[in-house]
């Protein structure tokens, strides 16, 4: 018999869920061990907009409260910036940045309407087209490399382990509970297993024989070189999502995803397509003013969304000691408070500071097997190959 | 079926155009592989960069130039004429019917594959000074070329100090190299032939520096720079710069031992306004990276080099690779007909694929049997001692070789805690083998707008150096489109389908993904949701 190793919480993925909920757990003295199939948040966890302005969420009260405090929490720097401003170049973009501000109005929290000149002053890279926009005294981003550094890091700091480079393949259940975590390092156990394995999540739920309805997509992003940081970097609009960094890059993603398929345990390829110029073209109207800065880099990753495109936070009946975490390509903004949330459904049973009701898994209890089909989410069919 | 109106479905882009074979580069290897396919009866088209603008050059790319243009490159049409009359094969290739295509960059290859299923057919993206624009293809051969190896000393952010390869660029395509007195760094071939060059165009040669304890070149070639007064000072290494104004002024060189350390009371200062590395030439491999050709580690060939067949096939179906881009070493240097023979023998490969009549041929393997690597480390390892840690890395986002070794955060985050103070490159290797991309992300060394042409040899260098990890096992790093920095305005569409326009959203566009959760499921839209399980 090979060698069990294991610990009291195992967390299958490091990407930013986990890595927060094994950071909450360690915090509490709890023995904790994140296996990672490669380096943590690697993945669309540490490249993303970085966006940390989710009120509509039950974790949203929570995001807004921790984000200032991550910093200190941590002990390692996040580059948190607070506030939003919305860009709009059109009514329908005043209206849906009007209601993103309403619905942190609505949680008591405080913006204010722009016009063009003062949106021009704190943008000054804006064009004269700008009709409007809001303010938000609430919400901001953060650099989604540097944080998932800092939660593993500071996990590891409160004596939780995490081992990179270890592909989980299987999960035993015996009794009603996962008794044993089959991976490329060996059997692992645990007392309670936390799965946040991103878009493999549901091949994980399938080993469990539990459904968990979800659909990969890859989606990719654009970044410039750096220009002189403004007053706030957190500024986006005309179709995107993003900021600008402290060091003054311009990053910023949005537009048509791809559905694809992710059938096994490996990483997906990242690919990039030509949906990059049609990202700068959006940047160049949104930031006339930055028209001539330099494209440097781009990413492309996979994200994993639920039907109705929010996170599935729950700890399941059958197996007894599993809690299921996708936060459904929503997850680095809200990860100071969904790791949290993790953390007390590992710890008590129940998220003691939101319900989670609303994120639990049966809702899906009727989601019909070919649910991608029947919304369209599917994958193309494979391209031809048309050499050799 | 339902589509997804929000997905990529439906949107895919318009290729400007569909050629048969695209050739990248237009240096002796890639003309001749335009040549052959044209004359098998094949459409080709060949795609160069050079010449390309000022602006470009003043980042150092495609190569090191170190800001030693002339103000002529700023002159396009100038440097146009120039580049073709330097190039007297290109007129051939467009006798036999090649479409020529200069001053154009290629920052892109999109390829088919699982996770980007939508692309029809493998893209390229070229770009002008102007704008971008997509073509299709059946077959690739990349003839890209090599570029410079940089290793950093106290002032290498001076202009005045470049690479060989930005040299030979400037003196023969441009003729427009801003400089009259040259050290070289190196005495491998590249070095002393970059010394004769410079000589042939007038540029004084005050020295060729090496830190080896003899000439790693060919004999006969250092004897005749000794006859025309150029010495080869060996066991030698770089103290640092003396500027003047920015510029380089002197260099200030020191004698080692035989542990590389620097010998008490040998430094002197040489007057120069120029410093050449010419240490080495690295396979310039981003574009076939981005086609997802494997690649392979051979010390022998520069360091990552696809894998290929004897016809010059590479891991991807359709995409051939010829010339220092496949592998760079001391006797392709001097004898440009290697290169030019593995451009007619990917050429003819490329053209048989294609169903013309072209006569089969192969490449032997390379010959190339000195591993340099082990060479580039010791230099390292001299202008560490002579120069020390706190020296630029990345001249880009200006990281110090003692902020990588200590994976400290960018200085503006002016980020001081006792946790990250107990970080290090050490406590790092605990949890997993050294990886540049992530040292890059913690860092930023290698984040800047030169796309890292000018630090990622030193910075895996100096990781290898600091973990004692062979180079040959810490990954690549990754490459990205555009693999030339191209502003916004280049590389936005003039024109997209309509639908990418009408359907476009920042996140996916399910209803019901940011809906306040206070409102309860919702009702009155029907939602993606309810209308697949049905009321």
């Amino acid at each position: 018999m090979s060698e069990v190793k294991g610990a009291s919480v195992v967390i299958i993925g490091g990407g930013v869920t986990g890595l927060s909920a094994g950071w909450w757990l360690a915090r509490a003295g709890v023995d904790v061990l994140v296996l990672e199939r490669g380096i943590v948040g690697w993945e669309a966890s540490g490249r993303n907009g970085g966006g940390a302005t989710h009120v509509y969420s039950p974790f949203g009260l929570e995001e807004q409260r921790l984000w200032p405090q991550m910093d200190e929490l941590l002990g390692y720097p996040t580059e948190h910036q607070p506030f939003r401003i919305g860009v709009a170049l059109t009514e329908t973009q005043l209206a849906l940045a009007r209601r993103w501000a309403e619905i942190g109005e609505m949680r008591g929290l405080r913006w204010e309407l722009l016009d063009r000149k003062q949106l021009k002053e704190l943008v000054p890279i804006v064009g004269d087209d700008v009709i409007g926009g809001t303010y938000l005294h609430f919400g901001g981003h953060a650099n989604p490399q540097r944080t998932v550094q800092a939660y593993a890091w500071a996990l590891q700091d409160h004596g939780g382990r995490i081992l990179q480079h270890t592909t989980v393949t299987g999960l035993t259940v015996r009794g009603g509970r996962v008794s044993a975590i089959e991976t490329s390092r060996g059997t692992f156990s645990a007392d309670t297993v936390v799965i946040a394995a991103g878009p493999q999540t549901g091949l994980f739920a399938d080993m469990l024989g539990v459904s968990l309805p979800l659909a990969p997509a890859r989606v990719e992003m654009i970044a410039t070189e750096p220009i002189p940081p403004m007053r706030v970097g957190g500024v986006a609009g005309n179709g995107l999502y993003g900021r600008q960094t402290l060091r003054g890059n311009l990053v910023y993603g949005g537009g048509p995803h791809e559905w694809v398929n992710v059938p096994d345990m490996a990483a997906p390829e990242h690919s990039n397509t030509s949906l990059v110029r049609n990202l700068a073209r959006r940047l160049a109207e949104l930031f006339p003013g930055a028209a001539h800065v330099r494209v440097i880099r781009s990413w492309g990753g996979v994200v994993e969304n639920t039907p109705d495109g929010l996170p599935v936070i729950d700890r399941l009946a059958d197996p007894s000691n599993v809690v299921l975490a996708t936060m459904s390509s929503v997850g680095f903004g809200l990860s100071p408070a969904s790791g949290r949330g993790i953390s007390e459904l590992v710890l008590h049973g129940t998220c003691q500071f939101a319900d989670l009701t609303a994120l639990s898994l049966a809702r899906f209890a009727d989601t019909p097997p070919d649910w991608r089909e029947r919304a369209g989410w599917i994958a193309a069919d494979a391209p031809m190959v048309n050499a050799r | 079926m339902t589509l997804d109106a929000r997905s990529l479905t439906g949107k895919a882009p318009r290729p400007e155009r569909h050629v048969s074979l695209i050739v990248v580069g237009a240096g002796p290897a890639g003309v001749a592989a335009a040549l052959e396919a044209a004359r098998a009866g094949v459409e080709v088209m060949l795609v160069d960069e050079h010449p390309v603008d000022n602006d470009m050059m003043a980042m150092d790319v495609p190569l090191y130039f170190g800001g030693r243009m002339d103000p002529a490159v700023r002159n396009r049409a100038l440097m146009l004429e120039r580049v073709v009359e330097s190039n007297p094969a290109l007129a051939a290739a467009a006798d036999a019917g090649v479409d020529i295509q200069l001053g154009t960059y290629v920052w892109g290859a999109f390829m088919p594959g699982p996770t980007s299923r939508e692309l029809e057919t493998p893209l390229l993206g070229l770009a002008d000074d102007r704008r971008s624009w997509l073509v299709a293809w059946d077959r690739l051969i990349v003839a890209a070329g090599a570029r410079d190896v940089v290793l950093g000393f106290p002032g290498w952010e001076r202009a005045g100090v470049m690479g060989a390869g930005a040299v030979a660029a400037l003196l023969t395509r441009y003729r427009a190299l801003a400089a009259r007195r040259m050290v070289v760094l190196g005495s491998d071939d590249l070095g002393l032939r970059t010394a004769a060059l410079a000589l042939e165009h007038g540029v004084e040669v005050a020295a060729i520096v090496e830190v080896g304890d003899r000439v790693r070149g060919d004999d006969k070639l250092a004897r005749e720079l000794a006859d025309r007064g150029v010495p080869v000072l060996t066991s030698h290494t770089v103290r640092g710069v003396r500027e003047r104004t920015g510029e380089v002024e002197s260099l200030v060189l020191v004698g080692v031992d035989a542990d590389a350390k620097p010998v008490e009371g040998s430094e002197r200062a040489m007057a120069c306004d120029t410093v050449c590395l010419a240490v080495g030439l690295a396979p310039s491999i981003e574009l076939l990276a981005l086609t997802g050709a494997r690649l392979r580690f051979s010390s022998p060939l520069g360091g990552w080099v696809p894998e290929v067949d004897a016809s010059l096939r590479t891991s991807v179906p359709g995409v051939f690779a010829a010339g220092d881009c496949a592998g760079v070493h001391d006797a392709m240097l001097g004898d440009p007909d290697l290169a030019r023979e593995q451009g007619r023998v990917a050429g003819l490969a490329a053209a048989a694929s294609l169903g013309a009549p072209a006569a089969r041929a192969t490449v032997d393997a390379a010959p190339a049997t000195r591993t340099v690597h082990s060479h580039w480390q010791w230099w390292l390892r001299s202008l560490l001692h002579a120069g020390g840690l706190d020296v630029n890395v990345c001249q880009c986002e200006e990281v110090t070789r003692r902020e990588l070794i200590a994976t400290r955060p960018p200085r503006y985050l002016v980020w001081s805690s006792p946790q990250m103070s107990a970080r290090s490159l050490e406590t790092l290797l605990r949890d997993g083998p050294v990886n540049q991309d992530q040292i890059k992300r913690l860092t930023r060394a290698g984040m800047g707008p030169c796309q890292s042409r000018r630090c990622r040899e030193q910075v895996g260098l100096l990781l290898a150096e600091s973990t004692a990890t062979g180079i040959e096992r810490i990954p690549l790093p990754t490459f990205r489109p555009p693999i030339r920095p191209l502003p916004l305005s280049v590389l936005a569409p003039a024109d997209e389908p309509s639908a990418m326009r009408e359907d476009w959203v920042s996140w996916f566009g399910i209803p019901t993904q940011f809906s306040p959760h206070w409102e309860g499921p919702p009702i009155d839209e029907p939602t993606y949701h309810t209308r697949l399980v049905g009321e």
